[in-house]
């Protein structure tokens, strides 16, 4: 192995997980630079997770995301706007029943 | 040509109408160029405050009086370099590397709260720093909670969430030395007269001088104007002083019936451009203390990269 360059980088970019407690969803806090994961994490727990509320954590290398262009949310998500009958209120109930 | 900048104004009216139907802008989404840089600007101005701050404080760190207020202070220090990289994450959602913004501040381009350039001369200046400075930070984070741009918006709300465990240990270390010894009470009231104005000061220029304030208001960045934010500073503090006996150094301070607002005297924004072009008491020693962390940490980081190369090769060989 060569010795590492002095580019003096602040390694790749991770982004952050955080489940508040067991049970909920990780949801996205933000993110940190580490060279490898095991750092990612110690890195994501001294930063996202200084006060308790934390069951777990999840990091994931930011380039590993892909994600939807806001330009293309119409014609992407065009079925979830269109389908109506997916909803409850599209079906027709007689008055006066309940639990429906 | 005539079309792509029929194509730019319909891009930048669609964008201010999102704004004015107070829709958050996300990374990914289309923002004119001058929007993208007065952010990265703000942000990672923001950012290198937070970490600069760190210095007049941790000053302190060895010498706390007790046990009690040194773990107080020590999580506070490592607070500020949390939101630190909180900023420094959100700013680079817009494009402008770590690397990047840190050269900026080692190299002096990059300008940063100027507040963290006076020096922290007694215990009491420690006190008077979480009451008054964190004070004050709160006072104009809290709206920035309301920006226009969301990951500063959501960093915002993780800061404002921890920065009151700040102030209460601020005020905490004055209300002591005010209830304290003759040479306690001095102490206390020497670190409020040194404090007050820089604090007033952080605001930034009055109004009518900031060149940047109609432009960032208009795109919903700054939710308030640097003068509405002091005026709710000082409404906020005035009271608090008075609680803990300690006087507010300015002689004009006056209770306004009509308006409701405390009156303030003149701030002395000479003294202010002074220090924002680097001829504050401290500029010099924050900066060489800064480029000497960045390079007291650098072997950590040329180990943290050769372990992680090590561990690709053996990965490979497997």
């Amino acid at each position: 192995m060569s010795t590492p360059t002095s580019a003096d980088t602040q390694g790749p970019l991770w982004e952050v997980f955080v489940q508040e407690e067991g049970g909920a969803a990780h949801v996205h806090a933000g993110s940190v630079h580490a060279p490898d994961r095991e750092m990612a994490l110690q890195n994501a727990r001294d930063v996202y997770a200084r006060r308790g509320r934390v069951a777990s954590l999840w990091v994931v290398e930011s380039d590993s995301i892909a994600a939807t262009a806001p330009a293309d949310r119409a014609s992407f998500f065009e079925s979830a706007f269109d389908k109506i009958y997916r909803h409850p209120q599209f079906y027709k109930v007689p008055r006066g029943i309940r639990g429906l | 040509m005539e079309n792509s900048t029929d194509e730019t104004a319909a891009l930048e009216s669609a964008f201010q109408a999102r704004l004015d139907a107070d829709e958050t802008i996300e990374p990914r989404d289309w923002m004119p160029d001058r929007y993208r840089k007065q952010l990265v600007r703000m942000i990672s101005q923001h950012a290198h405050s937070e970490v600069v701050g760190m210095l007049p404080e941790g000053n302190w760190i060895t010498r706390a009086p007790s046990l009690r207020r040194k773990t107080g202070l020590l999580a506070k220090v490592q607070d500020e370099a949390g939101h630190g990289l909180y900023l420094y994450g959100a700013a680079e959602t817009l494009g402008t590397s770590r690397e990047e913004m840190i050269a900026q501040v080692l190299g002096g381009s990059a300008k940063y709260s100027s507040i963290f350039n006076y020096p922290t001369l007694s215990w009491a200046d420690v006190g008077a720093i979480g009451w008054l400075v964190d004070g004050a930070a709160i006072v104009n984070q809290t709206t920035l909670a309301k920006t226009s741009y969301g990951p500063y918006a959501r960093a915002m709300l993780r800061i404002c969430a921890e920065e009151n465990f700040h102030k209460r240990q601020g005020f905490e270390i004055l209300a002591s030395l005010a209830t304290g010894t003759p040479g306690q009470r001095a102490m206390a009231q020497d670190a409020v007269d040194r404090w007050w104005w820089p604090t007033l000061m952080m605001f930034g220029p009055p109004d009518v001088a900031s060149p940047n304030s109609a432009e960032l208001m208009r795109w919903k960045v700054k939710p308030k104007s640097n003068d509405e934010l002091r005026q709710r500073f000082v409404d906020l503090t005035v009271p608090q002083a008075k609680a803990i006996g300690l006087t507010i150094p300015d002689p004009d301070l006056a209770w306004d019936d009509e308006s409701s607002h405390w009156r303030f005297g003149k701030i002395d924004w000479d003294e202010f451009w002074l220090v924002v072009r680097g001829n504050g008491p401290m500029n010099r020693e924050r900066l060489r203390a800064r480029r000497e962390a960045h390079e007291g940490g650098r072997w950590v980081r040329e180990a943290a990269e050769a372990y992680d190369a090590k561990q690709r090769a053996r990965k490979a060989v497997a």
